[in-house]
């Protein structure tokens, strides 16, 4: 710890005599790299001794690769604030790794090497209730109608972030053209936007979902549709405050001056200031309405067996079957927990970053 | 003035919820299926399906139909349930409420529990080891949807340890103890998001309010800490807490009624979930249109109520 503490002080005073140490450089009051390479590497030893010895021993088996990972994860760290300063965010770099990957992997699903995902005809030879092993032909396992866990879970993110990121553009689009609208002609358009937004906030959004998915089709488009109508409310309040800070700036003052017609100003002037805060604050709905559309699809109300969706393979695991394989429920509910956490890490970043109410303030 | 604001604030609230029954009355528009093949099922007659359509009052114009609708609402009567066993919406929503009620009060009640200490802690020692746990964990809880939080916690203390029981329920009136036992797992997962939400906002107004000058001439005084927190820190720090009480009921409905379903429990979220499943459109519009009367008039409540807890918004605004 006295080291620790003593450290800073002898690289500044070093740094008055000697030339300024090369920019992006750390001034050595960061881990040592074999702080960083030996938890790497044994975590990584680990993980491959956990996947090779370890194999069908099930809880056993979760456990030391879960040890591996927060070993590695240290190691990483350190490595990464080595290297790069303490100001390091290893978090925000591993979440928007998983992100990427997931969205890759989403888009190119046809064309991965995976198992089957919904066609039951095709798996009637194959184990039923396989547990995830990383080294057979099922690494995430089975279920109960022996479809390939790793393959409904690729096709699983495919419906669920078409759907939650179709439905944020369409809240985006809408909302931020109602919220400009409002904060820029103030009187009457607010008075309705503020009642059109308080009205959708007046239902609770899980129970607006049942509501919709009571009449409506189960359908991608459908349940885009209905969670659209989530994000709005929030996007019209968005786009409103940020409307109402920059319409009486200089340049939408200049704007007018100069002659520029309303929908000029709007759109030119004032739309893409408003954009950047609104697309930051998308990131954080998106995680919103991907946990929306998982519970509906949990309670039977959202994309339908045997379309695999996170939301529907977690409710496999109802009625006895989380017991006797937990790997049902925690496969999807890990993946799940992973993807909003990531969108969550993510959107308070670019939140923090963009958000200019927020600095203001 | 501050009755100008009060009617402002109530003629706003009014428009709101005409807004809110109309489109729940409209639900019914957005049907692909004909809400008369619903009740009756295939197989009939057109003569059949004419004769429920009139009877339904489909016929009538929008206006004519929203108007007797809504004037039956006021009334109390919301209409029988279009499946069988067709039963009234208004008794059957009346049997649920106090479940689902008592349960997000519970779970509420939980997680303010849970949430004081746990952000005083924060805050006082805020930086720390303890600190920095509590923040990154319950932004970890805040990313776990709470019907994945409630199949852990049932497959756990339910299943596993056998501590609670899963899918009964007392009635409070049977017996106070045994409910309370039976309401422990569901108001616990409805809990936990409510908890890690409400320390992140009370630890940060804490650490504000931790560092004005009041706070300094207390510990001058010689008070101790625990004093200091409590009686001197709590309540102004408590502002942004209560907006999110008002916010935050939303998604605390939400978890209620997944919590219901999980659980079997016979509440709003059942019935209202069993009405879907089951295309009983009556059944969900009452149940939306209650809690949404509910909600919108808890969170006018809570708006109103600012003022007399912080003197300063008082002179501010009104």
């Amino acid at each position: 710890m006295s080291e620790l503490a003593e450290l800073p002080k002898n690289s500044t005073a070093t740094a008055a005599s000697t030339p300024a140490p090369r920019p992006g450089r750390p001034r050595g009051d960061g881990p040592a790299l074999w702080q960083g390479l030996l938890p790497v590497i044994t975590g990584v030893a680990g993980f491959v001794l956990a996947i090779l010895l370890l194999r069908g021993t099930g809880w056993a088996q979760a456990g030391a690769v879960l040890a591996a990972f927060v070993l590695v994860y240290i190691g990483l760290a350190n490595l990464g604030r080595h290297r790069f300063g303490p100001s390091f965010d290893l978090t925000m770099w591993l979440c928007l790794i998983w992100v990427v990957v997931l969205v890759g992997a989403a888009i190119l699903a046809p064309l991965l090497p995976l198992g089957e995902h919904e066609d039951i005809a095709a798996t009637i030879g194959n184990p039923v209730m396989a547990r995830p092993d990383p080294l057979s032909v099922y690494p995430l396992g089975t279920n109960n109608l022996g479809l390939d866990l790793l393959a409904r879970l690729i096709y699983g993110a495919r419906a669920s972030l078409v759907v939650s990121v179709g439905a944020v553009l369409i809240g985006m689009v809408i909302g931020g053209a109602i919220g400009i609208a409002a904060g820029y002609f103030r009187k009457a358009t607010d008075t309705v936007a503020g009642i059109l937004s308080n009205s959708l906030l007046a239902v609770p959004p899980l129970i607006l979902l049942i509501a919709l998915a009571t009449v409506l089709e189960p359908s991608l488009r459908n349940i885009a549709f209905a969670l659209s109508l989530l994000a709005l409310p929030s996007m019209i309040r968005m786009a409103r405050a940020s409307t109402l800070s920059f319409s009486q700036r200089e340049f939408v003052t200049a704007g007018r001056a100069m002659g520029a017609s309303n929908l000029r100003l709007m759109a030119r002037e004032l739309l893409p200031n408003v954009l950047l805060p609104l697309a930051s604050y998308a990131m954080v709905i998106v995680s919103v309405l991907i946990v929306a559309e998982a519970s509906l699809s949990f309670l039977g109300l959202g994309i339908q067996a045997p379309d695999p969706s996170w939301g529907n393979m977690i409710a496999e695991g109802e009625g006895g079957a989380f017991e006797q394989h937990p790997h049902i429920v925690l496969v999807p509910g890990i993946v799940l927990f992973l993807t909003v956490y990531s969108f969550n890490v993510l959107g308070e970043k670019a939140r923090k970053r963009f958000d200019s109410r927020q600095a203001k303030l | 003035m501050a009755i100008g604001k009060l009617v402002r604030r109530l003629a706003e609230l009014i428009a709101v919820l005409i807004v809110v029954s109309f489109g729940t009355f409209m639900l019914v528009s957005l049907m692909d299926a004909d809400p008369a093949v619903t009740i009756l099922g295939e197989g009939h007659s057109e003569e059949e399906y004419a004769a429920v359509r009139a009877d339904l009052g489909l016929d009538d114009s929008l206006v004519v139909r929203y108007g007797s609708w809504l004037g039956a609402a006021l009334t109390g009567d919301l209409g029988s349930s279009v499946v069988p066993p067709y039963s009234d919406v208004m008794e059957r929503i009346a049997a649920a409420l106090p479940v689902s009620v008592e349960l997000a009060v519970l779970g509420m009640g939980m997680a303010l529990l849970l949430s004081i200490p746990l952000a005083m802690w924060s805050a006082y020692h805020a930086g720390g080891r303890v600190d920095r746990i509590v923040s990154a964990g319950t932004f970890g809880v805040l990313s776990v949807p709470s019907f994945l939080a409630g199949l852990v916690i049932i497959m756990v203390f339910a299943n596993q340890l056998g501590w609670f029981p899963r899918a009964e329920w007392v009635r409070l009136s049977e017996s106070v103890g045994g409910n309370l036992y039976h309401a422990f797992l569901p108001a616990l997962t409805i809990a936990l998001a409510e908890t890690a939400m409400f320390t992140r906002i009370l630890r940060n107004d804490l650490i504000t309010t931790l560092r004005e000058d009041f706070i300094l001439s207390a510990r001058a005084k010689g008070m101790g800490t625990v004093h200091i927190l409590f009686s001197d820190a709590l309540r102004p720090s408590s502002f942004s807490l209560m907006t999110l009480l008002g916010i935050g009921l939303g998604r605390l409905i939400g978890s209620t009624v997944i919590v219901e379903y999980l659980f079997a429990l016979p509440g709003m979220g059942s019935l209202v979930i069993g009405a879907a499943n089951t295309g009983d459109f009556t059944m969900v519009q009452g149940a939306v249109l209650i809690i949404a009367v509910i909600y919108v008039v808890t969170n006018a409540l809570i708006d109103v109520s600012y003022g007399y807890l912080d003197p300063r918004i008082r002179r501010a605004h009104v």
